[in-house]
């Protein structure tokens, strides 16, 4: 019986496998930790979605294997003296999926799209450099007055606000990608689904079956398809990371773009290399109610700062997959210094006898004990960090209780400034630029938790804004991230992410960078 | 009979409506929304993302555009798969979960009720100590254990069977999930026929059968088994149920693209419309297994009636 089900099961396998076509065509089984919420370029925010979106549509601008940039979409581009106005000119032959050319109309369809307000794009943020942008998505403007035009068919020309340096690195982002306007206005909503997708990336969309894969295969119109290795891309979504390690493990997956961390040794052990860890662009860090007392004294921020031992954290907790952080901004951002706590290079004593010293000053004490809730969204490692912390606290005569609820609703509570004393979050860096980051802090911000009120910050902000050179940019940004960050707390940094990721050794070409960004057109399988 | 029929289905709408109607607002009474996450949107971009899915609107209003689109078998589209409407989400994992679910039952259902039978005929023998140990770690191990122990000696040592996919329904993909999914309600259905199945065979009427003479195949399947069957029949309604409309557990562990994890992953997303299409799902299928069970009751008991 049991013999013959094993004969059965391979049977069936084989009978799949040549059904399929599968031992002439290079597959990779590529684990990704959920479904893409859409499939739309204009409408996607996570990861996991990049990832893909990344494989089936080409920018202006691309991340090659090192996540360097180099022209996509574009084959060249000029950029006015005065920094304002970029001029791209389209890669000749670079045609969409149906064969048709890609045309700087199409571009221009496509960025008026993200900043529509009838679009509904999360990211249509990110155009905000572009003349308009954001009066078009608040619905201030009409879509045709964003600053952006067709010189011809293939010349594409982009006015900026300002010189941006960071705009190039933006157009990696899946946000600024086009989309085939013959395809989204005959097919409206479902030019999304599998056979009406056209795409002008590497590969083309074959099928979407929701929580089982999204099958992408090579797309032959593709400028560069000669050189593209892998024919069939399944990304598989994994929510069950441990179920993932097996399926690596029985080769159904060659790779997974995150591993259980708790069982970090263990995978270490089993799959030596092909465990990946290194430092990503993203910081965890807890935000204090600033317009509350007590936490509107810098003095008490910085003790409660200085008390957290981030090396615990992350060796204990986070089991080295996370870095310790004293900046907001991570390191790893050519051309920007960091600003750090003062106290980023003291002792774990020294900063909590300094911490000591602060808190009595204050008046706290054991007849005067200072209490504090962390609130925090759901999660193994939250909960853990929080009650780390907690435990770090408590020789200080800090009495901390916890508050966890669903990430729903503790965001919901810190967008709506609801009350509370200190509160969990982070952010990940959407193009390797400290902007990115610095910008929380700004009191218009909406995902300034904290409701950091600086005039000196904003206008530090502001002056980075409109900074004549990329350098004189980076000084301003590095000056406002030692005002509100480094002195002021607008948020406490704790850790910076890192990647850990795991990755078949018949893979070949998977580059660690610090956008974990791995296209599959520069990858191979062996 | 028809007229009892007739007269349930049509009480199950004003069931579903109230059922509709409470899900609806006691989903927008739970904190936070949709479009709250771990990257903050500004609230321009919030605003314009409301306004597309409707959220602008009063409360009401958004309660009376929902019905009217509900009746017209219009669930909306997922706010958090926003590619695929809720109906296209349900088409295709339903038929998925159906599938593990039916198999699952069928599996339960016929080895749980023979291991309980058998060992009701053998009470206190080794057989039935055998099969009340089974029964008892059937349903206390599990599904999150069972799951990757099955992984583990079937998908990494054995290599009989993938570790976890669907793979286009194959035999070996389904066998995983359905072993999993069946077990504890084996279990259960093993321990409610073996208790039934010996008060049964202590009544009046069997031992009254017993000094008639009849053989033992009459006395236990025409006379004890119809009696003993109510229990495990008023257990299998619900059960069919829950089992036919998926286990977030088993799918998320198997990476099987059912209905299952829609119960939790669209409550935690605040997805309100596919909260609102699973709740009408489980409702009806509730309502049908319900009635079900009581015709089935008609049919084991000839006490009921239904006229």
């Amino acid at each position: 019986m049991n013999v013959s089900f094993k004969a059965w099961a391979i049977g069936s396998t084989m009978l799949m496998m040549s059904a399929t076509g599968a031992f002439a065509e290079v597959v990779f089984n590529r684990g990704n930790s959920a479904d893409p919420e859409s499939l739309d370029p204009h409408k996607t925010s996570t990861v996991y979605e990049a990832n893909i979106v990344r494989d089936l549509f080409m920018g202006l601008m691309v991340h090659n294997a090192k996540a360097e940039l180099q022209p996509g979409a574009a084959e060249s581009y000029t950029v006015s003296p005065d920094g304002k106005v970029y001029t791209f000119k389209l890669r000749a032959g670079a045609n969409w999926s149906d064969g048709s050319p890609v045309t700087a109309n199409d571009f221009v369809f496509s960025w008026q799209r993200v900043t529509d307000p009838a679009t509904a794009s999360e990211y249509a943020y990110l155009m905000a450099p572009v003349v308009n942008a954001e009066d078009v998505t608040a619905g201030k403007k009409k879509p045709a007055e964003l600053g952006v035009k067709a010189i011809d068919d293939m010349t594409f020309e982009v006015m900026l606000n300002a010189p941006t340096p960071y705009f190039l690195e933006m157009l990696t982002h899946q946000t600024t990608f086009p989309v085939s306007k013959a395809n989204v206005e005959a097919k409206a909503a479902d030019f999304t689904k599998a056979g009406n997708l056209v795409s002008n990336g590497a590969y083309v969309l074959a099928e979407f079956v929701p929580n089982d894969h999204i099958k992408i295969v090579k797309n032959d119109k593709f400028y560069d398809a000669a050189n593209v290795k892998i024919d069939i891309v399944n990304y598989i979504p994994t929510e069950d990371r441990s179920t993932a390690m097996k399926r690596l493990e029985a080769g159904e997956l060659d790779s997974n773009d995150d591993i259980p961390t708790e069982q970090l040794a263990e995978l270490k052990a089993k799959f030596g290399d092909q465990v990946r860890l290194g430092p990503l662009l993203g910081t965890y860090y807890y935000a204090f109610k600033l317009d509350k007392a007590p936490w509107d004294n810098v003095k008490l921020r910085h003790a409660i700062s200085m008390a957290i031992d981030r090396d615990l954290l992350a060796e204990k907790v986070w089991t080295n997959t996370m870095i310790p952080a004293y900046s907001f901004v991570p390191p790893g951002i050519g051309g920007y210094e960091t600003s750090l706590t003062e106290y980023a290079e003291t002792s774990q004593l020294d900063r909590e006898d300094a911490a000591k010293k602060i808190l009595t000053e204050l008046g706290y004490g054991p007849d005067k004990p200072l209490k504090m809730e962390i609130r925090y969204n759901t999660s193994e490692n939250h909960k853990l960090t929080a009650v780390a912390i907690q435990e770090q606290l408590k020789p200080l005569g800090i009495e901390v209780s916890l508050l966890n609820t669903d990430t729903k609703t503790h965001y919901g509570h810190l967008e709506q400034k609801g009350d509370f004393d200190i509160a969990r979050a982070g952010w990940s860096a959407d193009y390797k630029d400290p902007a990115n980051f610095l910008d929380l802090c700004k009191s218009t911000a909406g995902t300034n938790y904290g409701s950091y009120n600086s005039k000196e910050y904003d206008d530090l902000m502001a002056a980075a804004a409109a900074a004549s050179s990329p350098d004189e940019r980076m000084k301003k940004l590095s000056d406002a991230e030692a005002i509100g960050v480094a002195r002021d707390l607008c948020v406490v940094p704790l850790l910076h992410y890192g990647f850990h990721t795991i990755v078949s050794s018949k893979i070949k070409g998977w580059e660690d960078n610090v956008m974990d960004v791995h296209p599959s057109r520069f990858l191979s399988k062996e | 009979m028809l007229r009892y029929v007739l007269r349930r289905l049509l009480t199950a709408i004003p069931t579903l409506f109230v059922i509709v109607t409470i899900s609806f607002f006691l989903m927008r009474v739970a904190p936070g929304g949709p479009f709250n996450q771990e990257k903050g949107l500004n609230p321009v971009i919030k605003a314009n993302l409301e306004r597309a899915f409707g959220l602008d609107l009063p409360l009401w209003k958004q309660y009376f555009v929902y019905l009217g689109n509900l009746l017209r078998g219009d669930f909306g589209p997922s706010y958090n798969l926003p590619d695929f409407t809720v109906a296209e989400l349900f088409a295709a994992g339903l038929p998925i979960s159906l599938q593990l679910g039916t198999a699952a039952l069928v599996l339960s259902l016929v080895i749980g009720c023979a291991m309980g039978i058998y060992a009701a005929l053998r009470q206190n023998s080794w057989i039935d100590y055998l099969v009340t140990a089974v029964a008892t770690a059937g349903s206390t191990i599990p599904t999150f254990v069972i799951a990757p122990v099955y992984q583990i000696i079937f998908g990494l040592l054995l290599r009989w069977a993938p570790v976890g996919g669907w793979g286009d329904g194959t035999f070996a993909n389904k066998i995983g999930p359905v072993i999993t999914l069946a077990l504890p309600f084996l279990a259960i259905f093993a321990r409610l026929m073996r208790g039934s199945m010996i008060e049964a065979l202590h009544t009046h009427h069997i031992r009254t059968a017993r000094a008639l003479g009849l053989s033992d195949y009459s006395i236990i399947v025409r006379h004890a088994l119809r009696g003993a069957l109510l229990p495990v029949v008023s257990y299998a309604g619900p059960a069919a149920a829950a089992l036919l409309t998926g286990s977030i557990i088993v799918e998320s562990i198997f990476q099987i693209p059912g209905v299952g994890r829609y119960f939790v992953d669209a409550a935690l997303n605040r997805d309100y419309t596919l909260v609102m299409g699973t709740v009408v799902v489980i409702a009806i299928f509730t309502i049908a297994f319900n009635l079900i069970v009581d015709l089935l009751y008609a049919v084991l008991d000839p006490r009921v009636r239904y006229e």
